[in-house]
């Protein structure tokens, strides 16, 4: 008896390994500062970043790539020809000379020379096969090449053209020639997109169906390498030696960990395991007084969507009531607290900024602001032109928190501030949500925009007739033609007047939407870290530039 | 014996079937689409990709289609992770998962046991009481409650073990401590009235009467008696754990299976969602299964002929 317990113990105990030997558990040595400090020389503070990410890299494949973390990594083991600088401008990267012809229509890039992580260069036909590739596979992100204005990728994507017809050629290893439909002002700034980095073909090809699957099936040519990368647990970056620019990249090691519990966030942040984590609302209450305590700006803005077939939302003083009878402070520093600021406006603050270095939102100023007195005056004037007496909608809402707690302030903003108003909230799954958007089955849709590349076009050119994510049957012919003209416009301080008039037709001339609000997150990072900048597009983030400083 | 098992694995391949079935169908009932960014995808490009993956052909195409690639093993590919297969995406990430279900399978049984049985040997003394106190408080409170309560003061004020990640041993054992709470619970309240139950047994009785030691009396009679019935609890049991894993993974960043199986559902990844529900499923038949074979090999009295014993 005795034995046979021994002998099932003993079993028990051997499946406990097995399993444990299954267990994967991730080799990061990194984690707490004292080992960390050990390692560097004495005094000076050792390079190595410690940071959270909230999910896993969903793909490494840069043609593929659809998410901020995976844009994020990509950005910073690999180099395109440009690279968004600590304003998101474009700076060269890859590109040592830049011309173009008379139209600006052909445009030819010549290459530094760089190397892969096996050694071979990186030449311009690693950016002709990368940019094809994206093309022929109908990657998620193939539209940026329409955007860029890429002679035939329309078409291509809409089936009528061959993925080798693509405006893309290699002249010789180290030329490349871009053709556009037509010029495109913002080509340089685009080009930072992940999606427009180079892949060497012969080692693509050799991988298969395994390329980009774990850190050995890919090429690296950035600011660092992955040295190791644990599916679900995170991933170590290294100085590339061999990078171009090596001189200026100041951290030895960066190690991700995937957190993707906030309290789990604060709590590894507590032990010194992690540097820099993003907060809760729950949490900011609790460190809002903490010197490393941060709100940022995020680029992306929440809004309310009208259906303009509706007979009543149909009129403008009714949007433009509906517009000033909400309290949008009280929404963000009371309701929410989560970082985000009230938005008077379609182009977030603080990203965009005019030739002559001013700020978009500073220059519109705020759209369809007034007291409720006046909210209530346009109110009845709508409500008597419309022929009625009072008004019932709906507000077609995704069923998370954050949309609920949003709906449920609108709807006692505005039944008390509009006599006669009623508001319904229909929440329904994030999918259905934007079903229904998609099919303008809707009275008042709660959305959200945010941008696809560093210009305000990205939230301007949506609103014109037929445009995809126009969604709600707007119509004004004079917005539609200035973004027409805006997006041929060379002249940049022309341009950029262009770009505020739309804004102007949008809100002022239309109050076609109700900016809410402008996302934000709380964080809390370590005020030794110096110079890890946070993009607004592409990938969110770029570390080629930062230090540890103690 | 042989005709029973063959039955028995007859029904299970039968009740896969109809979760397979049932799952698919219902999952086209979803709206919305698995391909990524679904907020800039414009109807064109939508129609490109459903054509690639075979998406605009009637549902009952597709499941024909899959059934068929079911059959041969294979679970198709991820929307969400491109290029990986859903067999992989499970085989890398159920080690995590087995392992702390196991280990708190085993800390529960354990201490369920020990508490069990000194309540029952002590029956209305304090430590019963006590032990009946914290059996309810067990199964009462969540377990994701002990794990956020855990990770604060055993992780971050005592820093006796790491707060979560994944990087060894010490890093398995918050979870399972938390997740075993339920376990400890359940097994505890469980074992007290078995062992009441037979403590007043006749043959217990008997064997105190021919003048065996109490010790002996205890082990080999009540407790061995008393475990019968836990043994049906086993079952269940470890399909709460596995349900318990979906929050206690992601409150620990384990990266077990269970918070994938969330994430595919919210993204509708098609594929990973038919092939963690077909993992699961057939985790619990065949756990069910077994414990239905031990049971009858601990208790004679019960016979695989279906025959009033």
């Amino acid at each position: 008896m005795e034995r046979k317990i021994r002998a099932q113990a003993l079993l028990l105990l051997m499946a406990f390994v097995l399993i444990l030997s299954g267990c994967n558990f991730s080799s990061s040595e990194s984690g707490n500062s004292e080992g960390a400090k050990a390692d560097g020389g004495e005094g000076e503070a050792s390079q190595v970043l410690n940071i959270s990410a909230t999910a896993d890299i969903p793909t490494l494949d840069s043609t593929k790539a659809h998410d901020g973390v995976a844009f994020t990594v990509l950005n910073n083991v690999n180099e395109g020809l440009y690279r968004q600088d600590e304003n998101h401008q474009p700076i060269e990267a890859l590109v040592t000379d830049h011309t173009e012809n008379e139209d600006q229509t052909v445009h030819t890039f010549t290459l530094r020379d760089s190397k892969w992580s096996n050694g071979e260069p990186v030449t311009a036909q690693d950016f002709e096969y990368a940019w094809k590739r994206v093309m022929k596979d109908a990657s998620p992100y193939n539209f940026m090449f329409v955007t860029a204005s890429i002679k035939n990728a329309e078409a291509i994507m809409n089936g009528e053209a061959d993925a080798d017809e693509l405006g893309v050629k290699a002249i010789d290893e180290k030329t490349l020639e871009v053709t556009l439909e037509s010029a495109n002002p913002l080509l340089e700034s685009l080009l930072t997109f992940p999606t427009f980095l180079p892949q060497n073909q012969k080692f693509v090809e050799e991988q298969g169906d395994q390329y980009a699957l774990e850190a050995e099936n890919i090429l690296f040519n950035g600011p660092f390498t992955l040295t190791d990368w644990t599916h679900e647990q995170g991933w170590n970056y290294a100085k590339n030696e061999d990078y171009w620019d090596a001189e200026s990249v100041k951290l030895d090691k960066i190690n991700a960990f995937v957190v993707k519990d906030p309290t789990t966030g604060v709590n590894l942040y507590e032990t010194n395991k992690v540097d820099r984590i993003d907060l809760s609302s729950e949490s900011v209450d609790q460190y809002k007084e903490d010197p490393n305590f941060d709100t940022i700006l995020e680029p992306s803005m929440i809004f309310l969507r009208f259906n303009h077939t509706h007979p009543v939302l149909g009129n403008k003083n009714i949007r433009q009531a509906i517009n000033m009878a909400i309290d949008k402070e009280s929404l963000t520093d009371v309701i929410l607290k989560d970082g985000s600021t009230a938005l008077n406006g379609v182009v977030p603050k603080g990203f965009f900024q005019s030739p002559e270095g001013e700020d978009y939102r500073d220059l519109n100023g705020d759209f369809n602001t007034g007291s409720v007195e006046d909210a209530q005056k346009l109110w009845e004037t709508g409500l008597k032109e419309a022929g009625v007496s009072d008004l019932t909608v709906s507000i077609n809402i995704s069923d998370s928190d954050d949309h609920k707690k949003v709906a449920e302030y609108l709807q006692a903003q505005l039944e008390d501030n509009l006599p006669g108003f009623k508001l319904e909230i229909k929440a329904v799954p994030f999918a259905q949500r934007l079903e229904i958007e998609k099919a303008i089955e809707y009275d008042l849709s709660l959305s959200s925009w945010g941008p696809d590349y560093s210009d305000p076009m990205t939230y301007l050119d949506m609103w014109v007739e037929g445009g995809s994510a126009n969604r709600m049957k707007y119509h004004n012919p004079k917005l539609d033609e200035l973004v027409a003209q805006a997006r041929v416009e060379t002249d940049l301080s022309k341009r950029f007047e262009m770009l505020l008039d739309i804004e102007k037709i949008l809100l002022e001339e239309d109050a076609a939407i109700v900016p809410l609000y402008q996302d934000g997150t709380s964080i809390l990072m370590r005020d030794k870290i110096k110079g890890l900048i946070v993009h607004p597009t592409g990938a969110s983030h770029t570390y080629k530039w930062a230090s540890i400083e103690e | 014996m042989k005709g029973y098992l063959l039955k028995r694995i007859g029904y299970m391949l039968i009740t896969l079937f109809i979760i397979v079935t049932a799952t698919f169908f219902l999952m086209q009932l979803l709206p919305g689409t698995p391909f990524t960014n679904p907020e800039k995808l414009s109807a064109q490009q939508l129609a490109v990709l459903n054509a690639k993956y075979g998406l605009d052909q009637p549902v009952a195409m597709q499941y024909l289609h899959y059934l068929g690639n079911l059959v041969q093993g294979d679970l198709g590919y991820s929307f969400q992770h491109e290029g990986r297969t859903v067999t992989s995406m499970i085989s890398t990430r159920i080690g995590p998962s087995a392992f702390i279900g196991l280990q708190a399978l085993v800390i529960g049984a354990i201490l369920g046991l020990v508490l069990g049985i000194i309540s029952a040997l002590k029956h209305n003394s304090i430590f019963d009481y006590g032990s009946v106190a914290l059996a309810v408080i067990g199964m009462s409170i969540p377990s994701f409650v002990f794990a956020a309560l855990l990770q604060y003061y055993i992780g971050v004020k005592l820093e006796w073990l790491p707060v979560a990640l994944w990087e060894g041993y010490s890093s398995t054992l918050l979870p399972s401590i938390a997740l075993s709470v339920t376990v400890t619970a359940t097994v505890a309240r469980f074992i007290r009235s078995e062992m009441l139950e037979v403590l007043g047994q006749d043959y217990v009785i008997t064997a105190r009467a021919k003048g065996m030691r109490e010790n002996q009396v205890i082990v080999k009679h009540v407790i061995r008696n008393a475990l019968i019935p836990v043994v049906t609890m086993l079952g269940p049991l470890a399909v709460s754990i596995m349900t318990g894993t979906l929050v206690i993974e992601k409150i620990f960043s384990v990266p077990g299976l269970g918070e994938q199986f969330t994430l595919s559902i919210l993204v509708l990844d098609y594929s990973v969602i038919m092939g963690i529900t077909i993992f699961y499923s057939a985790l619990f038949i065949f756990v069910v299964f077994v414990v239905d074979i031990i049971y009858g090999f601990l208790d004679p009295r019960i016979n695989f002929k279906g025959e009033a014993a």
